[in-house]
């Protein structure tokens, strides 16, 4: 059987704008990358997903509580590669935007903290994982992550 | 047999963002129904206060990937309104293009890629055939797609999070070689965007919701940009200024975003409310080649898909149409004076009426921020039409298995998208 990448596609504390340039990049490289991609998690495309085994998980958002947290270690914990896709991922901004308000605006914030368990502050993933790669921007370069994906299928040897 | 179950959906799949469901059904009757949107808060009412006003515009179209330069438009409506700046003819011309871009595009993301596997009895797009029928659907709806983007990038820079509108013009425009470009291309698709308004309506499912009230903005030639009144599906038309003297908000405890009701009922917003109010103002010749927008007014919520595959034809033809009419020029910002102000915004976003409150203070700094977004004024009705089917697919001896799946194609249908649901801080209104 001919080998796929294995991909996983997440997303946490975001605008979701780099899963929409993903679908966006469909338009022109779709019949390519489905013959060369398993999409094994990715909700934006499909129900029925599987968890674990990934060659690349493409993760978005920053942190912003300790569920997304342990999910996101879990991600770790199965994927051979993580990528960091956009500025939420990478930096934490503009999510984190809370971290720098003012104690009179914080004071605004903190019951809706609290309710929803919120973390006191939103993180990047590289403060709590090792990111492999990193695809910066709002949102991220389109060519940069076509180019990506094809040094990831040289690596695992998809043709 | 009287059902009793209870059904959790942890993770709702084929929508923008992230949501969840519980529903409790005793006896053949409903007792709860929990949509809950889990996206997490990000404050952005809050985080543009004490920015100046023309950064806003570029950071509240941060809400949201897919609807960012609805989020954009509304943005500098709302500035622009306050300040007293009347944009040029060009530039609303400009934003109505850019509009339809986004339309084209968001539209036919939500119908060929999370609709289009339901009317095929499919889970996702990925399990369609490698050739025949399946195969050239898929081209012809990524095409579309495609085209979309590209109206989008020529007119605005970029499909997500365009660069090139801002408060009073845009910072480029257009060459004629290019808008010709865009035309030949409009064209391309149009036949292809015709040939799945047909598929919508012969093969997508029917709930009818007979006691829904409908919002959306009125404009002469069905354009997505505010026009200074919003109507009811009663005929009923409010000043979009006065929004919050008739929109209620409704505390929703257990989800980050917040419910809406208008003068105490709940309603919907969004492509078959704009059909159901509007529809008569299609591009004449979007209207002269099709019959299917003879089904609106509707009541069969799964309509919001046809509606969206009719807008799609809309939009191209009122594209070509203003290409077609308009020369671009590079124009200057127009001049205006700082003072304290504010303004109100309103946009036909791809869900539904979106609008934005700003006010500056004399030093050209925003003081406050309120925005009211389609998904979180569709959550209301979004829960009760799930109740409503649950219960009339139990009359017909559905099974549950059966149940949750069409819960999940319904969600679907409304085309919630989460991320924008859920950057507020709550505001407590008054009911008129």
């Amino acid at each position: 059987m001919k080998k796929k990448l294995v991909i996983g596609w997440f997303t946490f504390t975001c605008s979701e704008d780099n899963t929409i340039l993903f679908v966006e990049l469909f338009n022109q490289y779709y019949f390519e990358w489905k013959d060369k991609i398993d999409f094994k998690h990715c909700k934006i495309l499909k129900s029925k997903n599987e968890f674990g085994n990934f060659d690349v998980a493409f993760v978005e958002g920053a942190i912003s509580t300790k569920r997304e947290e342990d999910k996101l270690l879990e991600i770790r914990d199965n994927a051979k590669k993580l990528v960091a896709v956009g500025a939420c991922a990478c930096t934490g901004l503009p999510s984190g935007q809370r971290n720098s308000f003012n104690e009179e605006t914080l004071a605004v914030i903190e019951p809706f903290l609290k309710q929803f368990r919120l973390r006191k502050k939103i993180v990047p993933l590289s403060d709590l994982v090792k990111v492999d790669d990193s695809l910066p921007g709002c949102p991220m370069v389109p060519n940069q992550f076509v180019s990506l994906l094809g040094r990831y299928f040289q690596e695992f040897k998809v043709k | 047999m009287m059902h009793s179950f209870d059904i959790t959906i942890d993770e709702l799949s084929k929508i923008e963002g992230h949501a969840s469901l519980e529903l409790k059904v005793q006896k053949g009757e409903v007792k709860d129904v929990k949509l809950r949107i889990s996206e997490n808060r990000r404050f952005f009412e809050l985080g543009v206060r004490g920015k100046k006003y023309n950064a806003v515009p570029q950071l509240l179209s941060r809400i949201c990937g897919t609807c960012s330069a609805a989020h954009l438009m509304c943005s500098i409506e709302s500035i622009e309104r306050a300040l007293g700046i009347k944009p040029s003819e060009q530039t609303e011309i400009l934003r109505d293009l850019t509009l339809n871009g986004v339309n084209i595009r968001d539209h036919a993301m939500h119908l060929f890629l999370f609709v289009l596997p339901d009317l095929f009895g499919k889970d996702s797009v990925l399990e369609f055939d490698d050739k025949g029928y399946e195969h050239e659907l898929l081209q012809k709806a990524l095409e579309i797609k495609r085209v979309g983007n590209l109206l989008s990038t020529e007119v605005a820079g970029r499909a997500v999070h365009p660069p090139f509108p801002t408060v009073g013009h845009f910072l480029h425009v257009p060459s004629k070689d290019k808008a010709k470009s865009i035309i030949s291309e409009l064209k391309k698709i149009r036949e292809s965007a015709i040939e799945f308004v047909h598929i919508f309506y012969e093969k997508d499912f029917r709930f009818e919701m007979p006691d829904i009230d409908f919002m959306a903005i009125s404009s002469k030639g069905y354009s997505y940009m505010g026009r200074g009144i919003c109507t009811h599906s009663d005929g009923y038309c409010i000043p979009d200024n006065d929004y919050n003297r008739f929109f209620k908000e409704r505390v929703v405890p257990y989800s980050q975003s917040t419910g809406f009701s208008f003068q105490g009922k709940p309603y919907m917003v969004g492509a078959l409310a704009r059909m159901n109010i509007n529809g008569t103002n299609l591009h004449s010749e979007t209207r002269k080649s099709m019959t299917e927008d003879n089904a609106f007014p509707s009541y069969n919520i799964y309509h919001n898909n046809l509606a969206q595959a009719i807008e799609i034809v809309h939009c191209i033809d009122s594209s070509i149409e203003l290409l077609e009419r308009c020369e671009f020029k590079q124009e200057n910002l127009r001049k205006f004076e700082a003072k304290e102000c504010e303004g109100v915004g309103a946009v036909e976003a791809p869900r539904g009426t979106l609008f934005h409150h700003v006010k500056i203070d004399k030093d050209e700094i925003v003081t406050y921020s309120n925005l009211v977004i389609p998904t979180a004024q569709n959550q209301v009705i979004i829960e009760k039409a799930i109740g409503k089917m649950v219960e009339q697919r139990i009359s017909e001896d559905k099974g549950k298995k059966a149940i949750e799946k069409e819960i999940e194609t319904l969600i679907r249908a409304f085309d919630p998208c989460m991320s924008c649901a859920t950057h507020f801080l709550k505001v407590k209104w008054s009911e008129k």
